[in-house]
């Protein structure tokens, strides 16, 4: 075997994102959530860099690239959030800012 | 059956990143899951070292793991907020979740097994392409207009960090 | 490959071996300096002027009680001091000493490895040093530990901007990522350094005050200062790890003052050409070393003095020698000029020391925020316009 086969990394991505979906939709933490979400960002760029390497075309890096940029910004503006959340609440708990409920 | 390094490089550094991913999601303190978060993004990288892409492997490390986890891990530390309280899990997400996830995951996995052969394999070396001089002319021609756009979101994304940030002044 | 394989462990070990003694060595020196400019003599007693002092400080530190307090988190406590010296000893295996030498035969670069995106793993290894210091930090639970780590954390990140916009304009007049490139492109006289020739003076200057916050060097060293917060991020640390953090310490200054010689004067590259009489230089300078300890060994000022100047004086004078010799100067005067222009940055880091006082925590990121930015973005600003209509 003197190669990784594609499907591999495929695979890979898609158990990361799958992962990165149980965390997003079991926990209870925002800030553990928001990991889950940059989790799945992750196994999506590894999937575009493989694709990229299997039609030895540079865009795929560049759609990655782009990924990163556009999740950096989100993480900025999230973790804001969450820190004016947490001032606002004291909880990170999502189950506890309901208040617009009912 | 000679194997080649970079197989098991790549079998060593998938371990680690799905150990790291379900450690991210187990864990029930957030600076454990942010830590292993960070393991993750190394052992992605070094997968997408072995992929050619070695601008975007530096780049991960200097961009994810090295600014937007170290702003998580700021943002943990400064709220203290403690470990996650482990009651109000609504039983039925989980009774449904799981095997959806499972379900996605299986329909993923034999889809990509049938689409590509494993005569298409990836050897460390076979696409030179991802070096910072293609990344960087790219970058500039083809995709200049996603290029600008990004710069002002990036602004955007700073004027409202900063914004939503602030102490309140009476 | 198997060549390959040796060569690169016995460089990976002699770059090691370097690498230590000179991170101790570089403790004694910046001691003698700042007790010298504080006119008092510093190290003296432990060995001939102090040079044994680094080795009785090892010993110390090895033989210290390694107290682990029992309130700390234990995983994240032991991980910090080695994740801070292991980023800050990677740095070093990019950065290339001298150009490609012969040895026995084999021809090797004097480096251990020269990737493509050099100048990207340096950056890559110093934002990942930032971990360590924010999770001694937080590991400690013990609130000035915690701010000492937060605020020491946030200087780093917030540095690291203006520091990389600095790289970015030699970058854009050398066209390469590659740190051995870099100085080929330099090569030839000092009118070819990206210092003079690419008109960098502003990106230097940004480069250096950047690097000293990046460090954690005064002006900019409030979150370790002995006075301040106890002591920071380290309180609780003793003996072997603490001493980590300070080996970690004076690697990064390591990494950074290499990084400016190569970005900026040229790296190995003397400052006028060999067919001028450069490669006398070294032997000038060591051979006035060597006259001067002799004549002060003749006219000893304190007693000890009359028998460890000579012998500074003869040794001297053997290294002056040794630099005459033209079967190892290929590799002798690269590195000379390489490790004279690093030692130069590294005296006026020491420099800086001795003389300023430090800035208070919003001083420092107000500078970097409002003013240091701004200047770096200009720099590459106009570096890129003169680059565009140039060519």
């Amino acid at each position: 075997m003197n190669g990784v086969p594609i499907a591999w990394y495929l695979t890979l991505s898609a158990v990361l994102f799958a992962l990165g979906a149980a965390g997003f939709l079991f926990r209870r933490s925002i800030i553990t959530v928001f990991m889950s979400i940059e989790l799945m960002l992750n196994a999506v760029n590894l999937s575009f860099v493989t694709f990229s390497y299997h039609h030895k075309d540079v865009s795929g890096h560049l759609f990655s690239f782009f990924v990163m940029v556009v999740a950096a910004a989100e993480a900025a503006v999230g973790l804001a959030i969450i820190l004016t959340v947490f001032k606002n609440r004291a909880t990170l708990n999502i189950d506890e800012v309901n208040s617009m409920k009912n | 059956m000679p194997i080649a390094p970079d197989v098991i490089l790549f079998v060593v550094f998938a371990l680690i990143a799905v150990v790291s991913a379900i450690n991210v999601v187990v864990q029930s303190h957030p600076i454990s899951s942010a830590l292993s978060l960070v393991g993750v993004m190394g052992s992605l990288a070094v997968l997408y070292l072995l992929l050619g892409a070695e601008f975007i492997a530096a780049a991960q490390v200097i961009v994810y793991a090295g600014a937007v986890m170290v702003l998580f891990v700021f943002v943990i530390m400064l709220l203290n907020a403690g470990a996650e309280v482990k009651k109000g899990r609504s039983f039925m997400v989980q009774l449904l979740g799981v095997p959806l996830l499972v379900a996605l995951l299986g329909l993923v996995t034999y889809f990509v097994q049938r689409i590509y052969s494993p005569r298409e394999s990836v050897h460390f070396g076979g696409f030179t392409g991802g070096s910072a001089q293609d990344i960087g002319h790219a970058l500039f021609t083809a995709y200049l207009l996603p290029f600008e756009v990004t710069s002002v979101l990036i602004l955007i994304a700073i004027v409202g960090a900063v914004v939503l940030a602030r102490k309140e002044m009476d | 490959m198997d060549a390959f394989i040796v060569i690169t462990l016995i460089k990976a070990l002699v770059v090691f071996a370097v690498l230590m003694t000179t991170l101790a060595y570089l403790q004694w020196v910046e001691r003698k300096v700042i007790a010298h400019i504080q006119v008092r003599p510093g190290p003296y007693r432990v060995g001939p002027h102090g040079l044994l002092q680094p080795l009785a400080d090892v010993i110390k530190l090895i033989t210290k009680e390694d107290l682990i307090p029992p309130y700390v988190n234990k995983p994240l406590y032991l991980v910090a001091p080695f994740l801070a010296i292991t980023m800050a000893l990677l740095s070093i295996s990019v950065i290339p000493f001298g150009p490609v030498i012969e040895v026995f035969g084999y021809k090797t670069a004097m480096q251990l490895t020269d990737l493509n995106i050099g100048v990207l793993f340096i950056l890559a290894a110093s934002s990942m040093g930032v971990y360590g210091i924010a999770l001694a930090g937080w590991s400690s639970n013990n609130k000035y530990a915690l701010l000492g780590g937060l605020r020491s954390s946030a200087q780093m990140i917030s540095y690291e901007l203006p520091m990389s916009l600095a790289i970015a304009a030699p970058l854009l007049i050398s066209n390469t990522l590659s740190l051995r490139e870099l100085v080929q492109r330099q090569d030839g006289s000092m009118l070819n350094w990206n210092l003079v020739h690419g008109g960098q003076i502003v990106s230097f200057l940004v480069f250096i005050v950047a690097a000293f916050a990046e460090t954690n060097r005064v002006p900019f060293d409030l979150p370790e200062a002995e006075n301040e917060l106890v002591a920071g991020f380290h309180t609780e640390y003793s003996s072997m790890k603490f001493a980590s953090f300070f080996m970690a310490e004076y690697a990064n200054m390591i990494t950074v003052s290499c990084m400016a010689v190569l970005l900026f004067l040229g790296g190995w590259v003397a400052p006028w050409p060999a067919k001028y009489g450069s490669s006398l230089a070294p032997s000038l300078i060591f051979g006035s070393a060597g006259l001067v300890a002799l004549y002060h060994g003749a006219n000893a000022a304190r007693k000890r003095d009359k028998y460890t100047f000579p012998v500074f004086g003869v040794v001297f004078l053997g290294i002056a020698g040794i630099f005459l010799l033209p079967m190892v100067q290929s590799w002798l005067l690269p590195l000379f000029w390489f490790c004279a222009k690093t030692g130069l940055i590294l005296f006026a880091f020491m420099w800086v020391r001795g003389t300023l006082p430090r800035f208070r925590y919003d001083q420092l990121m107000a500078f970097t925020w409002k003013f240091l930015f701004p200047v770096a973005m200009l720099n590459l600003l106009v570096t890129g316009l003169v680059v565009a209509w140039v060519s």
